[in-house]
């Protein structure tokens, strides 16, 4: 079973590139060029340097004994909280700002909801100079202040977004305004595998390091580089695509990604997209969006602003279609509880998203012989103020 | 019967007035006042905007009328329900416009049914592009004889003009420039060469232009270079501040069409 791309930028009957005509010429070079580009042995070599002596690639495997112990079973953690700027993002961030500078664009749009891929973005713009200019969600601009900062610090223009929930949803919608309105010089470095083709193919790619690297570490550690299960949580799923990438064939291998369900998925305060929703077209794609029965798309919830999205990837919403990964949800309450567990057991405080992958291990039921792999896609550093006030340290 | 967009440019070809407004705005049932009124001042076609959640389009204005239209109700099967009996009243062609979204919920071959039911000639959905109408309902909506109205920008190159006009039935809608809606342009930012270059194609269909027509300048101005144009957002912001619009829409249509 073939779970990638076809030619039309589909998988199975998710994906596409419903865009206005406005956008057309820009996704249309990227559809045209970026797999030459990508694969090309300059764009390679300058990405693969940039990954390792920038980013700090590869990231560490590490094995957790007493968070093992606690579950009695074997659990790893992709240590993606580790790499530059303190998540995943990075990956792609790298890739999107190499492959804009071969477009010849000089000025990089992004969204951002919890500000990692703000962040991100803003370094990599900083690292070749140019120009940088971020949406992100009033509301997430209140939440996520440090990330903020650190934005403007590298020199980015931060422009809160007041419509809608205020949230990724909306940040997204000026960011492709902006793209209407500068389709000349601007390249949009979409941080998710969301948006129209090729976005999640692209950016799936370029975050496929995490399972490419992972194959091998695992082979050195236990001598088989296929894990039993591979857990990574999913809000647009980029995190996920590039934990689950080179794996997708490889049908033994369990892949399960965990969306926030807020206050329970059905609260009406939830973010579990695939759990929640129907088939519908958001941002470009045809996928499964968070919407009512008149196709108005709803406002989801999350205690963590990088998984409040009422999209999916539509790599996700085919591999759920097909059954070839599982998709499960946590809970705020159940995510505090684990982001705690990991912080007291491993010494790690996760990020917020991430700790959504870790509560799955209170939902699975994995043997003692099984090999878990969690994608710890981030740091909790920008999620202190929240920890802070959920547990009133 | 004749689809009234092409009765339409068969009788008429230059200085073609197009007024667009979200229906549920200001109110939930303006919907058949505002188009008899519009109708009545002499307006020669209209686009029925369909509100969504996310108009990734649409600049300030029209998010804010789309935003105030969910808020009061308005929905599609609202819509259709309020258009039952527009055909005894209007006999202007009249387009819906929107995103493609909520049609794929109402379903698209109900949404045809009732566009046939109600007399709708066009639809105008920006974010559905050739390559998907093509492969996924052009067959659907000749069926029903609704036009699809495709957009072509400054940056559309011309070999997918012409597929874009092969593509079309009514007319084309031309972006005047790289914006969302309500720019708030002045005519002297349009593009002149572009729409020149498209003067210079030929195409198949007439065309009218939109996106920063606000005024009976730059009403006039893109006038000169397609068969007419259509305004937006300075309606909406027209109607927003006038609670009894009867005048206002007077008013606006004769301050655009320089008759005031």
């Amino acid at each position: 079973m073939n779970y990638h791309v076809n030619e039309k930028g589909y998988y199975g009957s998710f994906g596409g590139a419903w865009i206005p005509e406005m956008m057309f010429p820009n996704i249309d070079e990227l559809r045209r060029r970026y797999i030459e580009i990508i694969e090309s042995d300059a764009f390679r070599s300058e990405f693969e340097n940039l990954l390792k002596d920038y980013a700090g690639r590869p990231s560490p495997l590490y094995y957790a004994a007493r968070l093992s112990e606690h579950y009695s079973t074997r659990i790893y953690l992709k240590r993606e909280d580790l790499n530059h700027t303190g998540s995943h993002k990075i990956n792609n961030t790298i890739g999107q700002i190499l492959l804009a500078e071969k477009l010849g664009k000089t000025r990089i749009i992004a969204e951002t909801g919890a500000g990692q891929h703000g962040v991100a973005t803003a370094t990599v713009c900083a690292l070749k100079g140019i120009k940088c200019v971020i949406y992100m969600g009033a509301l997430d601009v209140s939440r996520q202040a440090p990330n903020v900062k650190k934005m403007k610090m590298l020199g980015a223009e931060v422009i809160p977004v007041y419509s809608g929930n205020q949230t990724l949803k909306d940040a997204t919608n000026e960011a492709m305004r902006d793209w209407i309105c500068h389709p000349d010089d601007t390249h949009y470095i979409i941080g998710s595998v969301v948006g129209p083709h090729p976005y999640p193919d692209m950016v799936a790619r370029f975050q496929s390091v995490i399972s490419k690297e992972m194959k091998l570490q695992l082979q050195e550690k236990t001598g088989n580089p296929n894990p039993t299960r591979i857990i990574a949580c999913v809000g647009g799923g980029s995190n996920a695509a590039g934990a689950f990438y080179h794996y997708l064939e490889n049908e033994e291998v369990e892949l399960i990604g965990v969306e926030a369900a807020g206050k329970g998925i059905d609260s009406g305060e939830t973010a579990a997209t695939l759990l929640v929703g129907s088939p519908g077209v958001l941002h470009g794609s045809r996928t499964v969006l968070m919407q009512n029965e008149d196709g108005q798309v709803t406002e989801p919830y999350s205690v963590s602003a990088g998984l409040d999205y009422p999209g999916i990837g539509p790599l996700h919403a085919f591999l759920y279609e097909r059954g070839r990964a599982k998709y499960i949800s946590a809970t705020d309450d159940e995510v505090m509880k684990a982001a705690l567990l990991l912080t007291k057991k491993e010494g790690i405080i996760p990020a917020l998203e991430s700790a959504h992958a870790l509560a799955a291990l209170e939902k699975i039921e994995a043997g003692a012989d099984d090999i878990n792999v969690i994608n710890l896609s981030g740091s909790g550093n920008k999620d202190m103020e929240t920890y802070l006030k959920y547990f009133g340290f | 019967m004749q689809n009234r967009i092409d009765q339409l440019f068969e009788k008429k070809n230059k200085n073609i007035l197009s007024v667009y407004f979200t229906a549920g705005f200001p109110g939930l049932d303006n919907t058949v006042k505002i188009i008899c009124e519009l109708q009545d001042n002499g307006v020669d076609l209209i686009e029925i905007g369909m509100p969504f959640s996310d108009p990734t389009a649409d600049g300030p204005t029209l998010q804010y009328s789309n935003n105030i239209a969910l808020k009061n109700g308005m929905s599609l099967r609202v819509l259709f329900k309020q258009l039952e009996d527009i055909r005894e009243k209007v006999n202007i062609p009249l387009i819906l416009m929107g995103y493609t979204n909520p049609v794929i919920q109402f379903g698209v071959e109900a949404f045809c049914t009732k566009c046939k039911e109600t007399g709708i000639d066009g639809i105008i959905l920006p974010d559905l592009p050739l390559e998907e109408y093509k492969q996924n309902y052009s067959e659907l909506f000749n069926n029903y004889d609704l036009y699809n109205i495709l957009l072509v920008s400054p940056n559309t190159r011309p070999e997918r003009i012409v597929q874009i006009d092969s593509a079309s039935k009514g007319f084309i809608y031309i972006v005047s420039s790289a914006s969302t809606t309500g720019a708030g342009k002045k005519s002297e930012d349009f593009s002149i060469d572009y729409f020149q270059r498209l003067q210079g194609m030929r195409l198949k269909n007439p065309g009218l232009i939109g996106f920063g027509i606000s005024d009976r300048a730059t009403f006039e101005n893109a006038c000169n270079y397609a068969q007419g144009a259509i305004v937006g957002s300075a309606f909406i912001d027209a109607l927003k501040q006038d609670s009894d619009f009867t005048g206002s829409i007077k008013k606006f249509v004769n301050k655009i069409r320089g008759m005031s």
